[in-house]
């Protein structure tokens, strides 16, 4: 099993609109895969129908080999699947603290070791484990996202848009991050930010209009301008 | 010897230290009618403690919360009124109330809250009008709408026992849901409550936490049924009444959501509010429909204190500015 995850022809639907029509991706075991695409191309949808969140209407998603297509959302994570969703999805009323008890499904000694590691990768978190989750900034709110799904042994991280709506420097702090995740588990991010992308990502899969138009190794998409120009505005 | 340590935290103490002025309250007063309204504010605090753990924990709006304060005030009353009545006999009727309660909550609860809440909301009001009319109608048991008066263990018949004892169970209920809503269970509720499909991305079981949830609110409701019954010694339909829901909704609401000391104080001052203007009945008219009054007051609430009166004071205090306050409510 070199794939941890396969898309094949998936279809899905939100309420009567038809998003996804032809999804077919693959995501290694150790690699970081990005899904790039313009704004409204299907790259959330993607995610959210992997999470089971939206319903695969038809097609196959199979995860260490196993069909997880329209399976319940809690049953998708609890096989090692964690979620930084495009909008952080941060519980404000609970503290910076609470917000990753609560996602830690172990309180044992290696995901103590995972949130330590974490910790020292986002100081600010630490800074503000008592307060209130929604009087953190967006930058602040970003890491506690990430740091919450990394903090238990998950496969497989997707990531949704980390650096949407962050000042430069933060995402640079960010993408750091990512990188040095990337060395524990495997990724599949969703990124408009080609400069992100391109630093992070072995492969890419380019969305338009609900497929998989095309795909490839990362090095060669940065060579590839007529490409990039076409599906992704970036020339 | 370490839990007890623990637990003597300053607003514990501070908690601990008013029921114990309130515990030798009875020994000051002189009225009695003063104290049986003061045990009718700790019944009522009890019962809106439990509907904050559905709408201020949990998120979850029940219309239909009064079905389990009648419950537990219709089983007492018709054990108290069939066998003796007696404190072994009292403690047999509760258990069956409780646990009347806890699988008519379990099964409103698996029925409907996999619904979105305002489903649940129209479903529990359905469900609480199901027992009004059962109970109006099933006269050889409930005796109608006009009830029935029934004995209860000797006891309890001195008022300031009852006082005594409604305060103890106020405060051991208390400090209870304290410490379930500060457990990783209590911040679960409140992840659901905030994003519930984030809390199940997570690898919730949402459905289930809310099922447990309202089996607890119900039998806290229950039990705070079972107070009201033994402290008026009658009872009769109007403890199905959707007004009895509203008020609780009102106390929750006022004294602040989320915040188990909020719907304390939202009791106190709801009971306190219906007695004094039910005695300015003779002044005027307006007076004798004080459900007006309920509405003008609520409605200021929701303006100006949308946080209700715990909340804001905590979100002062907390430096929280009123405007993000306001910001977050509107998103919301």
């Amino acid at each position: 099993m070199n794939n941890l995850l396969k898309v094949s022809k998936v279809k899905a639907n939100i309420q009567q609109f038809h998003i996804l029509h032809d999804i077919n991706f693959e995501v290694p075991i150790g690699e970081v895969t990005v899904l790039l695409g313009r704004n409204g191309a299907g790259k959330t949808t993607t995610l959210r129908t992997i999470m089971g969140l939206n319903p695969v209407h038809n097609g196959s998603i199979l995860f260490k080999d196993e069909e997880i297509a329209n399976l319940k959302p809690h049953l998708i994570a609890n096989k090692g699947i964690g979620y930084v969703p495009e909008d952080q999805g941060i519980f404000e009323d609970l503290t910076v603290g609470e917000n990753l008890r609560v996602a830690m499904k172990r309180e044992d000694q290696e995901t103590t070791e995972r949130l330590d590691w974490i910790l020292d990768l986002f100081p600010d978190l630490k800074k503000f484990w008592k307060k209130p989750g929604g009087q953190l900034s967006g930058g602040q709110k970003q890491m506690l996202a990430i740091a919450r799904a990394y903090v238990n042994e998950n496969d497989l991280l997707l990531i949704d848009e980390p650096s949407k709506g962050l000042a430069p420097i933060v995402v640079e702090k960010v993408m750091e991050t990512i990188l040095q995740m990337k060395e524990k588990t495997t990724i599949l991010l969703v990124e408009q930010n080609f400069h992100m992308a391109s630093k992070i990502g072995d492969r890419f899969y380019i969305i338009d209009d609900g497929q998989t138009v095309h795909n490839g190794l990362m090095e060669d998409l940065r060579q590839d301008k007529v490409l990039m120009k076409k599906y992704l505005g970036v020339s | 010897m370490n839990l007890i340590t623990r637990m003597m935290t300053k607003s514990n103490m501070i908690y601990l230290g008013i029921a114990a002025l309130l515990l030798i309250l009875p020994f000051f007063l002189t009225g009695r009618s003063v104290q049986f309204m003061i045990t009718q504010i700790f019944i009522f605090a009890i019962f809106a403690m439990s509907y904050d753990l559905l709408l201020g924990y949990t998120g979850i709006i029940s219309f239909g919360h009064a079905m389990f304060f009648g419950i537990g005030a219709y089983t007492t009353a018709i054990f108290m009124d069939r066998f003796d009545a007696n404190i072994l006999g009292l403690v047999l009727a509760i258990g069956v109330a409780v646990l009347f309660a806890a699988i008519v909550s379990f099964i409103v609860g698996i029925l409907t809250l996999r619904l979105k809440s305002h489903f649940y909301a129209m479903l529990t009001l359905a469900f609480a009008g199901l027992f009004l009319v059962a109970a109006e109608k099933w006269r050889d048991l409930t005796k109608g709408n006009d009830g029935f008066t029934f004995r209860i263990p000797e006891i309890l018949r001195d008022s300031t026992v009852m006082y005594i004892v409604s305060l103890v169970c106020l405060v051991l209920i208390f400090f209870g849901l304290r410490r379930l809503t500060n457990s990783p269970f209590g911040r679960v509720l409140v992840a659901i409550r905030e994003n519930e499909s984030r809390t199940e991305s997570l690898g919730y079981k949402v459905l289930h936490y809310k099922v447990l949830v309202s089996v607890v609110a119900g039998v806290v409701a229950s039990f705070a049924g079972v107070l009201y019954m033994l402290s008026l010694r009658f009872v009769n339909t109007s403890v199905f009444h959707t007004d009895v829901t509203i008020d609780v909704l009102l106390m929750t609401i006022i004294g602040g959501v989320g915040t188990l000391v909020g719907p304390i104080i939202g009791a106190a001052l709801i009971e306190l509010a219906h007695h004094w203007i039910s005695g300015l009945a003779n002044v005027h008219w307006i007076f004798e429909r004080w459900i007006i009054l309920y509405g003008t007051v609520y409605i200021l609430v929701v303006i100006f204190f949308p946080l209700g009166i715990v909340g804001t004071i905590r979100a002062k205090l907390s430096g929280r500015s009123k405007s993000n306050v306001l910001e977050k409510k509107r998103a919301s």
